[in-house]
């Protein structure tokens, strides 16, 4: 919304609560992602069901993914809809660099980080400098561009067929990826360790400096921001994040599928974002926990999931108007705020 | 690639004349589709996401009333008549409670509803591919014009879209309600103070861009498979085409239509696998050269 139509509506402008972000707020975040880290890894030792494992791994994995788009959507105001083309890219790199050339997986996964910033950096110059509903949907196009792209090049990507054959995961260290344990435990560090690191950069002054972009790009850019260079960085990490859920979802299914790279993973990661909420760090979580939970409920019920699907999406879009993290964060400051009237 | 196939084509009238007309009723059905994007944008402001979907019902409705009636004309009005009405109903009943928040839930909303309509389709239609066959009138010999061969239909096809074209230029620039469409688009809040119903027009304009999506869809239906989710596809190449022209401009979406139109039917002789990629490619070069589109305004 424009600042202009934000005043016209009676609204006053939505300022960003800069709170002063001290050392040991970091500190706490960093003890609460070791402690969350910890209650996911005992995981396997209380419960001996393999269907909650493979829940927190698909978890992992797209909540990586729906995350990292809430740097744009949320943090930078991008609503990209093609980010899911770098979660199927690093799914599909992955897989290939495995089954190619069997160099350990560390090397794979750095060089699959690698060829999503080069590609990411690509199609980033070219959209980023686009107004949002133009970027919305050239990103989308990009994505169809990759997903054409992987079901006509069949000789390297399999087609439709997908990516068959299995990833071959030689031992690391002592880690065993073929061992569903050592897997489980990976995808969870790797959720923590990435969770950890977007959240320091949405904490970090680039990280207001990508709210002031969302808020006003023109103010930003007449005190001294490259909006370009900033919303470009910003791409080029989220598609980095979100390679990494393809990372994930590959070693999870043993290869690869062109729906990894189909645009209804944007519109699903977009549709995360609204239910957990964009104004929240933690909201694209929650939205990936609930959708995941629905997808699996309503799939067993029905095979017309697109309707169901669709009217809970109308509901939160027309009747919330917002994400369930930001409903509860609202009703939160409205009865804190209360209180403290009542106090007075 | 195959170039000396794109070559050979090039060298030989009748190619030319075969791939030229391909080309061009790819590029009129595309137009139908994005001359109603365009104008939704343009008068709107929203992108309606679920554009690929009227086209759709437009080729669904199309079938079941040629299959009940036999009728080709019947067929075409009720694809076009039915998505109007589907238009309407969409645009007043949900994304009249979405302009002026943020294009996230405009998004969202059509997103829904692309979600929704595909799996209506697929619950009254069933899965599979379907043809409505071509109709008994233009089950003639074709043409042969320069040694190329044109099947009447497509003569059809290419003249209803150069109509839609004609009538919809002239009458948003000659004719009253134009003017007063054209007012709403730019400024809705003096329309409306001047006694004019803004909500009317909203509803007008969407019911107008998706009766064309429909007339599309219903025209494609004899030449083209029918199947949910055959939309989507025609929605990306008609955005493309919408931003190769330049949003809300319908000289370009006409231009931009015929660009893709040709880059695919002579991109499949030449790039058989990489056509979708050059038409991705051609929309970049546009989009680096001329971020608006080729005919579009510079909106602030």
């Amino acid at each position: 919304m424009t600042e202009l139509q934000a005043e016209r509506a009676g609204e006053p402008l939505g300022v960003p609560r800069i709170e002063a972000k001290s050392q040991r707020s970091r500190y706490l975040d960093v003890l609460i992602a070791i402690a969350a880290f910890a209650v996911l890894a005992t995981l396997p030792f209380l419960f001996s069901s393999k269907a909650l494992l493979d829940f927190v791994i698909r978890c992992a994995a797209f909540g990586l993914f729906a995350t990292s788009l809430n740097l744009l959507v949320g943090y930078t105001g991008m609503i990209s809809f093609g980010h899911g083309m770098f979660f199927g890219l690093g799914a599909y790199s992955f897989a290939l660099i495995m089954q190619r050339t069997g160099v350990p997986i560390p090397v794979a996964f750095i060089c699959t980080l690698l060829i999503t910033t080069v590609i990411a950096a690509v199609i980033g110059a070219i959209c980023v400098r686009l107004k949002e509903i133009y970027f919305a949907f050239v990103t989308l196009a990009f994505q169809m561009l990759i997903h054409s792209m992987i079901l006509s090049w069949v000789s390297l990507t399999g087609g439709d067929q997908g990516l068959r054959g299995g990833i071959p995961r030689p031992v690391f260290l002592g880690v065993d990826l073929s061992n569903y344990l050592h897997l489980y435990v990976v995808s969870c560090a790797l959720l923590v360790i990435g969770l950890l690191l977007m959240r320091q950069i949405a904490q970090s002054p680039f990280g207001y400096t990508l709210r002031m972009i969302r808020d006003n790009a023109v103010r930003a850019s007449f005190i001294g921001i490259d909006v370009w260079r900033a919303k470009l960085t910003i791409f080029v990490l989220a598609a980095l994040f979100a390679s990494t859920g393809g990372i994930i979802m590959s070693l999870f299914v043993s290869g690869a599928y062109p729906e990894f790279a189909f645009w209804t993973i944007s519109g699903e990661g977009i549709f995360i974002n609204m239910l957990g909420g964009v104004t929240t760090f933690l909201g694209p979580m929650v939205g990936t926990v609930l959708l995941l939970i629905m997808n699996d409920t309503v799939t067993r019920l029905t095979e017309y999931y697109g309707i169901v699907l669709g009217i809970v999406i109308l509901f939160f879009a027309i009747g919330l108007r917002k994400g369930l993290m930001d409903f509860v964060v609202e009703w939160y400051e409205v009865r804190r705020d209360g209180a403290k009237e009542r106090a007075r | 690639m195959d170039l000396d196939a794109l070559t050979g084509c090039l060298a030989s009238s009748a190619c030319l004349v075969t791939q030229g007309t391909s080309g061009f009723i790819i590029g009129m059905l595309l137009f139908l589709v994005a001359v109603g994007l365009t104008l939704i944008f343009g008068v709107l402001k929203v992108v309606n996401f679920s554009h690929g979907a009227f086209y759709m019902f437009g080729a669904y409705f199309a079938m079941t009333a040629y299959q009940l009636t036999g009728s080709f004309a019947l067929a075409m009005l009720c694809g076009a008549a039915g998505t109007a009405i589907l238009g309407l109903v969409f645009e007043r009943v949900f994304m009249s409670r979405v302009y002026g928040s943020d294009v996230l839930m405009q998004l969202l909303v059509c997103y829904a509803f692309v979600l929704i309509f595909d799996d209506v389709v697929r619950w009254i239609w069933g899965p599979e591919f379907k043809s409505m066959g071509m109709p008994t009138a233009f089950q003639v010999p074709p043409l042969f014009i320069g040694g190329g061969v044109v099947p009447p239909y497509y003569l059809l096809l290419i003249g209803v879209a150069l109509a839609v074209a004609a009538i919809l230029g002239l009458g948003l620039a000659r004719t009253r309600i134009g003017k007063v469409v054209r007012a709403a688009a730019h400024n809705p809040g003096m329309v409306s103070a001047l006694g004019i119903n803004t909500g009317l027009i909203y509803g007008s304009v969407f019911a107008l861009g998706g009766m064309l999506a429909g007339l599309a869809g219903a025209l494609a239906a004899p030449v083209r498979s029918l199947t949910p989710g055959m939309g989507f596809s025609v929605l990306i190449e008609s955005f493309i085409v919408t931003v190769i022209g330049g949003m809300g401009s319908i000289l370009g979406a006409l231009l931009g239509a015929l660009l893709i139109g040709l880059i695919r039917s002579f991109g499949s002789l030449g790039f058989p696998l990489f056509t979708d990629g050059l038409m991705y490619l051609f929309m970049v070069i546009v989009l680096v050269a001329r971020p608006t589109g080729l005919f579009g305004k510079e909106v602030a």
